[in-house]
């Protein structure tokens, strides 16, 4: 089975993140890069699925060449080979862009399962599974926290706010995991050592056969008019009981819409 | 010009322990130390790491790396822990490396593959109850061939990752020669001891001031029987095998006292940073940046004196005199900055519940285990060539 593992990499999650003044886009050379938390877990259960149907991994990142770091964590925590798209032409790529890019890279390698993280630390959209399995007209199974595989079949358990739900389609699909999944695997030594020698495929734009004109900044359908800083937390409300506490604290609530 | 610059492979592998020390270990550690419980659930995830195979061939289910590799694991583990960093320290450098240093095909197949795995433990016992840094001198556990067994009798101390439900192995120390002639060493050598066999009983845990969430034990053989077979390496090479062995054992424990260390300077610039004292946040005071900058490059000192020992020992090159300065100045470093980040953190320097604390109680055994600091500067002084004439 060819399963193909979508990661992204993130500015680090405990590092103070900012925007660029001059383009509003992530300022990633600021800050060490990281796999995006939830890639982990995608990364894991493709190690996972591959080693109990005797698939092979393939990861795909797209991303500057500092992202060249984080696919050979990758490939440290065993995956066997990795495709990463790089071109200056992507830089500022929205979920559009970068759905079309990842997609016409995926179609070109083909796959019967990608799996990716629900959503990304730094941008934290969650749209992307969808739009590639969209784009690549194939079933979409999101927020999978289990993920079973029989024969052509694969089936997710996923946990909404009304229950469980058991979302069955048939191979090939897109696959969006969350941290419930599974632990992920720390790299070992072994795993270190033999990375070096997994092969990685480098494509630029023209390599993957994608039009300059449908990526990046300027091609974004979004675009950032200004931001802001958060500001400061407010104190919060302090309800002094008299003898009314309880019934303070459940108003509170209720114009909440907690309760 | 040489740099102490790690390559790449060393520096994922620090990264690698670093995530899983931050994550794994540190949220839940203070609990078992508290409780003076062995972390099972931790060690086992070590193992799964590889890091219990760190030094060994592909081919015993090591990780096929270097000592390099494993002391970088030990001060990534100590900047959190050193319960578990001894644990990992004692059960490779000292467990089972003998083991894989002087044991036969047969040896190395049977018990290496499960302790490179992490599933199974193995202890190293060398100090008796009457005789630690003057062993052999003092060595009184003795081991006589009868027929086709060995009869050992006699104790051992302090003896780590000897009484834990997985400790699989415990290479002991004895004299397997009669007595010596005047002014000559007594005939040592290494036998393999099987957990669990009669006349091995293994002593309750100590009640320890550090490591707490480490196995500590003390052993008593009494006609305990093990076959003729189980003789490690040659009868009577005993003494040289376990100066070897604690050459490397000494930069292991220099990396991990590095690594508490560090954990201290760490601890401390988050505290200096939220702490605020007089008005000011406690960074803001010059005495308390001149402690940290002090803290800083002992640490530092520490770190390169290893560096140097572990690169010398994975190339082969004798380090008799550099891993006991290495483990001379880490263990000094270590002791030193536990105790000036336990007086930075003022009165929680002083509760279980905050890693200096820990720190502070883990720090001293350093100067003691492995070979005192003493018996450290006697051999930098021998290795020196000072003389002794009168």
């Amino acid at each position: 089975m060819n399963i193909v593992v979508c990661v992204k990499q993130v500015p680090d999650t405990w590092a103070e993140r900012t925007l660029r003044p001059a383009d509003s886009c992530l300022d990633r050379a600021s800050v060490d890069g990281v796999i995006n938390e939830l890639d982990e877990y995608a990364i894991e259960e493709g190690l996972l699925q591959a080693e109990a149907h005797d698939g092979e991994v393939t990861i795909l990142s797209m991303g500057p060449q500092k992202a060249a770091e984080s696919i050979r964590k990758a490939l440290s925590m065993g995956a066997d080979k990795a495709v990463h798209l790089v071109d200056d032409g992507l830089a500022g790529s929205d979920a559009l862009g970068t759905s079309l890019a990842l997609s016409t890279v995926l179609a070109r390698i083909g796959f019967d399962l990608v799996i990716l993280g629900a959503e990304a630390t730094d941008a934290r959209m969650g749209v992307l599974p969808a739009m590639l399995a969209e784009r690549l007209r194939v079933p979409q199974l999101s927020l999978a926290r289990k993920v079973e595989i029989d024969g052509n079949t694969v089936t997710v358990h996923r946990l909404t706010e009304y229950g469980y739900d058991q979302v069955v389609a048939s191979l090939p699909a897109v696959v969006s995991v969350v941290e419930k999944i599974n632990e992920p695997r720390y790299p070992s030594f072994k795993g270190i050592m033999a990375a070096k020698k997994k092969p990685v495929e480098t494509l630029s734009l023209a390599d993957a056969g994608i039009d300059p004109a449908q990526v990046g900044l300027g091609a974004a359908a979004t675009e950032v008019l200004s931001f802001a800083k958060r500001p400061p937390r407010q104190a919060g409300t302090i309800v002094k009981d008299e003898g009314d506490g309880g019934s303070k604290a459940a108003e509170f609530l209720a114009a909440q819409k907690f309760i | 010009m040489i740099s102490y610059r790690l390559d790449e492979e060393h520096e994922a592998l620090r990264d690698s322990v670093a995530d899983f020390a931050r994550q794994i270990v540190a949220p839940v550690i203070g609990g078992y130390y508290e409780r003076g419980e062995f972390p099972y659930e931790i060690i086992g995830r070590m193992g799964k790491l590889g890091l219990f195979g760190l030094p060994f061939p592909e081919e015993y289910g090591g990780m096929g790396g270097d000592l390099f590799a494993l002391c970088l694991a030990l001060e990534e583990l100590a900047r959190v822990d050193s319960s578990v960093a001894i644990t990992l320290e004692a059960g490779v450098a000292l467990g089972a490396m003998p083991i894989y240093r002087f044991g036969t095909a047969e040896q190395r197949e049977c018990w290496l593959p499960e302790l490179c795995s992490g599933e199974r433990l193995a202890a190293f016992g060398l100090t008796e109850p009457g005789g630690g840094s003057d062993i052999p001198g003092g060595m009184r556990t003795t081991a006589r061939l009868e027929g086709q067994e060995w009869v050992i009798d006699g104790s051992k101390s302090f003896i780590t990752n000897s009484g834990t439900d997985i400790t699989s192995v415990v290479t002991v120390l004895a004299i397997t020669g009669g007595q010596p002639a005047p002014g000559r060493r007594p005939e040592i050598s290494s036998v393999l001891v099987p957990a669990g066999t009669p006349g091995l009983s293994v002593g309750g845990k100590y009640s320890k001031v550090g490591w707490c969430a480490s196995d500590t034990r003390e052993l008593a053989f009494s006609g305990c029987r093990v076959p003729a077979g189980n003789l490690l390496g040659e009868r009577g090479r005993g003494y040289a095998q376990f100066l070897q062995i604690l050459d490397e054992g000494r930069i292991a424990i220099a990396a991990l006292a590095t690594g508490l260390a560090a954990g201290c300077v760490t601890e401390c610039l988050r505290y200096t940073d939220e702490r605020v004292a007089f008005g000011h946040r406690l960074g803001h005071y010059q005495g308390l940046r001149f402690k940290l900058a002090d803290m800083e490059a002992r640490a530092h000192t520490a770190r390169l004196a290893w560096y140097d020992a572990a690169a010398r020992a994975s190339a082969g090159e004798p380090v008799k005199r550099q891993a006991a300065i290495a483990k001379l100045v880490a263990s000094n470093a270590a002791m030193d900055n536990a105790r000036d980040a336990t007086q930075i953190f003022g009165g929680y320097g002083y509760m279980n519940e905050y890693p200096v604390a820990r720190f502070y109680r883990d720090a001293k055994v350093l100067e003691i285990g492995e070979g005192t600091s003493e018996v450290q500067r006697m051999i930098i002084a021998r290795e020196l060539g000072v003389t002794d004439r009168d």
